[in-house]
């Protein structure tokens, strides 16, 4: 064996350990360390292996990317978290895509195996770096919901065709077919765009950890393109890890990955006629004031708050912290719920009160807080919506019908803190707004906790 | 052959370790798996290095590296510091 294939592996062997340290937060810094020793090792045996001639261009982009690199890790806020990653997917594919064109126009010419590495290489590079870009903007805000375009299935079956017909055409002559290669990553790019395109916002998180993974396959094409087993590796594990997270926001969301990508919308026209309107919660729902709540906290012995991404969009992560820590101090039991897809990544809305530090201890998931709330006395539901709803427990009829929810509603209070009744995302009212345990708190998140905390300081 | 043996056992230890992440660690595992996926760095290095080739190869190779290295360290250091935040307090 070779000796940079040794260091490969010794760099494989740290990016495995270091997965596994995030298998608790204690240890987890230390695995993150450990990945970028691995990293360092792979760079800097790649520097000294012997077909690495010029070392000008490689500085260059090692200087400005790093550079680019320490700016957005120090400057990105939490809550543009999803963006980041969403954009650095697109930069892994981008680089994969760079890389298999380079090494064509570099060596030009090899085996029908090489071939069609070097296609997967490109083609889901392209698709990565597009599909992002889109992914990105979509959490922008620039086009926040699902857009349709004119026969949009034609399209995709289009490019899926013309992908089909210039790989065939590249891998039966590489040597000359360097054209083909080049229209099917342009093809690619545009099929990039058309897949994510029409995916809403709701199902974003599914849609960035697909391409998380979809980076790292990028990357192990690449590496059978090189025969670099360092690369294959590590494309392996990101891969492996995007799917896996895909996975558990499909079944958070109790959506199929296929409905995902190519369903459109959560609920369906034929659903959007039946769902009603403001009647539903005209005369039933039960509003309060801070003073009301404050008392009920006062005499509870154990909380529970259920933050939603409305939370972080009220910046009321700080004071939420601020109200459990007052609370704590009289005694009080006080944990926090989280939905899987309580934010907009997977994971992010521990993210978020971490930063804003709440004890990660505190932070229980879903199936774990459930079976508490019926020993609850106050729940708080901040910021969220369809993750509570009662009706896609009960009501087989509902368009969310089967998707795991946090059952607030068996706690003995719920108070719902809200600035309307405006809609979650899919678009239905929520039956627990109308139950007889709870009580709505109109205003501002961060408002109405301040309000909140005072109250309860004031008894 | 031998690459394929290799990527399908990796996919394997990948999918073992990752499904023991806590749902808490999603968000850095995300961004630690974009580190990771910087990786590619390795080929641009490759491309952007090799002899006697072309500017225009030279060049493609300089921009793999630079998006790669966005990656890497935009990714690792991104990820310590949210690491961080779930470290500096316990309950």
């Amino acid at each position: 064996m070779e000796w940079i294939n040794l260091a490969y592996l010794v760099s494989a062997i740290l990016f495995i350990l270091g997965l596994k340290g995030l298998g608790s937060p204690r240890s987890a810094p230390r695995g993150n360390l450990l990945g970028a020793v691995g990293m360092l090792i792979a760079i800097v045996a790649t520097l000294l292996d012997k077909g690495v001639m010029s070392y000008t261009w490689i500085f260059a982009g090692i200087i400005v990317g790093s550079a680019i690199g320490v700016v957005m890790a120090k400057r990105v806020q939490m809550t543009q978290m999803p963006e980041m990653v969403a954009i650095f997917n697109g930069f892994g594919g981008a680089a994969s895509l760079v890389v298999a064109l380079s090494t064509y126009s570099i060596v030009s010419g090899g085996n029908t195996t090489w071939a069609i590495a070097l296609v997967l290489s490109a083609l889901i590079g392209a698709v990565t770096l597009t599909g992002s870009v889109v992914a990105w903007a979509k959490l922008q805000g620039y086009a926040d919901k699902a857009m349709t375009v004119p026969n949009q299935g034609l399209w995709r079956a289009g490019l899926v065709l013309a992908v089909l017909i210039l790989a065939v055409l590249f891998v039966r002559n590489p040597h000359g077919g360097g054209f083909y290669l080049f229209a099917l990553s342009v093809v690619a790019l545009g099929l990039g765009i058309l897949l994510v395109i029409a995916i809403g916002g709701a199902d974003m998180p599914v849609v960035i950890a697909l391409l998380n993974s979809y980076s790292g396959l990028a990357a192990a094409a690449t590496g059978f393109v090189l025969n670099n087993y360092g690369l294959i590796i590590s494309g392996a594990l990101v891969g492996a890890s995007g799917i896996i997270l895909s996975q558990i926001m499909c079944k958070a969301m109790n959506r199929s990955l296929g409905a995902v990508l190519f369903g459109g919308a959560m609920v369906s026209e034929d659903q959007m006629t039946s769902i009603p309107g403001k009647e539903f919660y005209e005369g039933k729902v039960k509003s309060c004031g801070a003073e009301e709540v404050a008392m009920l906290l006062e005499n509870a012995q154990k909380v529970i708050f259920a933050p939603g991404y409305g939370l972080a969009v009220a910046q009321a992560q700080h004071v939420t912290q601020e109200l459990a820590t007052v609370l704590e101090k009289q005694g009080i039991d006080v944990q926090f719920a989280i939905h899987p897809v309580a934010g907009r990544m997977p994971g992010h809305m521990n993210v978020l009160l971490a930063e804003a530090e709440v004890p990660y201890d505190k932070l229980v998931e879903m199936d774990n807080i459930n079976p508490e709330f019926s020993q609850t006395d106050v729940t708080i539901v901040l910021g969220a919506n369809d993750v509570t709803n009662p009706a896609a427990r009960d009501d087989p009829s509902s368009p969310i019908y089967g998707m795991p929810i946090l059952e607030v509603d068996k706690s003995r209070t719920v108070i719902v803190i809200k600035r309307s009744l405006s809609p979650g995302f899919a678009g239905i009212p929520n039956q627990l707004f109308i139950n007889d345990n709870t009580l709505m708190l109109f205003g501002d998140a961060k408002a109405v906790l301040q309000d909140l905390t005072r109250a309860v300081n004031e008894l | 052959m031998e690459a394929l043996i290799i990527f399908v056992l990796a996919v394997f230890i990948g999918y073992e370790v990752i499904t023991k992440v806590p749902p808490t660690l999603h968000t850095p595992l995300m961004s630690g798996s974009n580190a990771i996926s910087g990786i590619a760095v390795i080929g641009a290095i490759i491309c952007a290095g090799a002899d006697g080739a072309s500017w225009f190869a030279h060049f493609l190779g300089f921009i793999a590296v630079v998006l790669a290295m966005i990656n890497i360290v935009g990714g690792f250091m991104v990820t310590d510091r949210m690491l961080q935040m779930f470290k500096r307090k316990k309950g």
